[in-house]
């Protein structure tokens, strides 16, 4: 109690640099990342782990609201909504991960040959981004979600579909801006090989730009899987997504039973979240003139 | 002025026409070589009970046994004289479930358009002049944990909270259940509405906010505005005079681009409170394989988006004496 101020303050200072508040943005970004890979890694093995058995049902214990043995309550059928909110995030999380690293892959390809390959291609990609651009993203993934006839498959392809557009336009204006950038015409005149210029000049510029790319992409993919699925439109009710559980939760709202959509949809919100701060602290990192404020 | 108009006009509506017919053999492409058997999807629990014969009267009638490059022309020539086809699961020409859809999603998404922009504008601008106070960290924080929100879940909270517990608004639906159509009035509408309308305006502010937060921080940090306070100009008179025009204007532009979001919000707000809407239409053709209502929602939303795009444009033009003295020039 009668400790000196300045004590107390080195004290609060020791905390915080260990929580990364007043830590510079690179322990920060570190902090950060640690988190949110420690949350992923317990969700994803979570929701593998978990899966035989322990959202069994057991019918005498239906619809109870939230208590020690059940954090997050338990749905009409008795199965604990914690253990099923842990699997509907692990699937959810899987999806948006393969939707957003293919889309990424896609919007790589696809911005680096239209900023590579000549006008006509140039062209014809800025026209096909355009073109996905004009129709609302959610009903492209309606869409595809119908044309691959529901499932998994389904999901990702319209994730990856729908999400390449926007970051392809940033790595074909990036390549464009590297390219006439005046140290790669200086390589070029001291007689450097195109793939010399290409894996020593541009490769270390956009390596990261994509990196943080997708990582920016996978909150969206995250959130457009969620509501796809919360559509009814991705998969069926015994593939638990976080989507399909949100969902089914809407039948019970007017009975009261508030535990089963408030729960899962603030999982999800701070997952999306927490990815969401990442990307962002990285760009900044990254491409500090960039990023958002 | 009059004709630089019509040449900008003339552009779009061929930028249109152009970007329809890329979506409509993008789409009929897509839908002819998707696994879904349109005549299987047609039929759905009735299975069992239709014949093979049937199957493939089924299939005459709706063109399904010719193939797909005649299908399309048949379509397509029909699309261009203005007919969609007819939908599947509600028996009426395509054309008329899009028109009284739109008719009741207008007033959802114009209403919720118009209180974005405009809460969205002014928090922004709240914000930048309170830069790094309480009140621009409290609007920076709500913008981006809201652009992480998934809006259908916020959908619930509201009919959990307005709904549900406090009984103020109606859990669902255009109107209410089980009166006739002649006996509801606009009051019940209205009712029914502003719920929906709240959720689609609160998850369209973050973008226009964060947007105008931006543009006014960069008119703040300006030359003038340093010479404008050495004067002594302040508070609400200085963003009258220096910041209003110079940040509305992108605001506006800004505005009328996200109808693409706009759209997407409105199918899951409608699905989330069951209200009769285009977005809903768009689910349901989804899942019960309507291929006619769904191709023509597809366009439909394009036309949507397109036109929107188009209206950014022609503000700037007219708005901006910048532009428009260029565009005369030329």
């Amino acid at each position: 109690m009668n400790r000196p101020i300045h004590m107390e303050k080195r004290r609060i200072r020791a905390v915080h640099s260990i929580l990364g508040f007043q830590a510079g943005l690179r322990q920060r970004t570190l902090f950060l990342f640690l988190i949110t890979a420690l949350l992923l890694v317990v969700i994803g093995l979570g929701g593998a782990l978990l899966e035989p058995g322990s959202s069994a049902t057991s019918l005498h214990e239906r619809n109870l609201p939230p208590s020690f043995s059940h954090p997050f309550g338990t749905d009409w059928l008795g199965r604990d909504m914690f253990v099923r909110t842990i699997q509907g995030l692990s699937l959810s999380m899987r999806m948006g991960l393969t939707g957003a690293v293919s889309g990424a892959l896609i919007a790589a390809v696809m911005g680096l040959a239209a900023a590579t390959m000549g006008k006509t291609v140039d062209r014809i990609i800025t026209w096909l981004i355009d073109l996905f651009l004009s129709v609302p993203h959610l009903v492209l993934l309606i869409f595809i979600a119908f044309v691959c006839g529901g499932g998994i498959k389904g999901v990702v392809i319209g994730i990856a579909l729908t999400h390449w557009p926007s970051l392809a336009r940033v790595i074909r204006a990036e390549a464009l801006q590297i390219r006439s950038a005046e140290f790669v015409q200086i390589s070029r005149r001291l007689g450097k090989s195109r793939r010399w210029i290409a894996l020593r000049h541009i490769w270390p510029h956009l390596a990261p730009q994509l990196l943080v790319g997708t990582l920016l992409l996978f909150p969206h993919a995250i959130l457009h899987e969620a509501s796809i699925t919360f559509l009814g439109l991705g998969l069926s009710p015994h593939q638990p997504a976080i989507g399909i559980i949100l969902s089914e939760s809407m039948r019970y709202l007017s009975a009261g039973m508030w535990w089963l959509a408030v729960f899962p949809g603030l999982s999800l919100l701070i997952v999306v979240r927490a990815f969401d701060l990442l990307g962002d602290q990285l760009l900044q990192l990254v491409h500090p003139r960039h990023a958002r404020e | 002025m009059i004709r630089g108009l019509g040449l900008f006009i003339a552009q779009k509506a061929f930028r249109l026409m152009a970007l329809l017919v890329a979506v409509s053999i993008l789409s009929f492409w897509l839908v002819s070589i998707s696994p879904i058997d349109p005549v299987q999807a047609y039929i759905g629990a009735d299975m069992l009970r239709v014949s093979p014969e049937q199957r493939e009267a089924i299939a005459a009638y709706w063109g399904l046994d010719q193939p797909p490059l005649q299908r399309f022309v048949r379509w397509f020539s029909a699309l261009v004289h203005g007919d969609l086809g007819t939908s599947m699961i509600y028996r009426q020409p395509v054309a008329d479930v899009i028109r009284e859809r739109f008719s009741s999603s207008f007033a959802l998404m114009g209403i919720s358009w118009l209180l974005s922009g405009i809460i969205g504008f002014a928090a922004g601008v709240a914000a930048a002049m309170n830069r790094n106070r309480w009140l621009d960290r409290l609007v920076k924080w709500y913008c981006y944990t809201l652009a992480s929100t998934p809006t259908f879940w916020l959908g619930l909270l509201f009919i959990m909270v307005f709904s549900v517990w406090l009984g103020w608004f109606p859990v669902g639906l255009g109107v209410p259940a089980g009166v006739l159509a002649e006996h509801v009035t606009l009051g019940d509408r209205i009712r029914h509405m502003i719920l929906p309308t709240a959720l689609l305006s609160l998850a369209g502010i973050s973008t226009i906010a964060l947007h105008t937060r931006q543009k006014m921080i960069d008119v703040l940090d300006s030359d003038y505005v340093l010479f404008a306070r050495a004067r002594g100009e302040k508070g609400f008179g200085l963003f009258i005079r220096h910041g209003l025009r110079n940040v509305a204007l992108p605001a506006i532009t800004l505005q009328f681009t996200t109808f693409s979001e706009l759209f997407g919000g409105a199918v899951l707000v409608e699905q989330v409170f069951s209200y009769p809407g285009l977005g809903q239409a768009t689910v349901e053709a989804g899942m019960k394989g309507d291929v006619p209502l769904l191709m023509g929602l597809v366009l439909c939303s394009t036309v949507f988006v397109f036109c929107g795009n188009a209206l950014a444009d022609l503000i700037y033009r007219v708005v901006d004496p910048r532009i428009r003295e260029g565009g005369m020039r030329r």
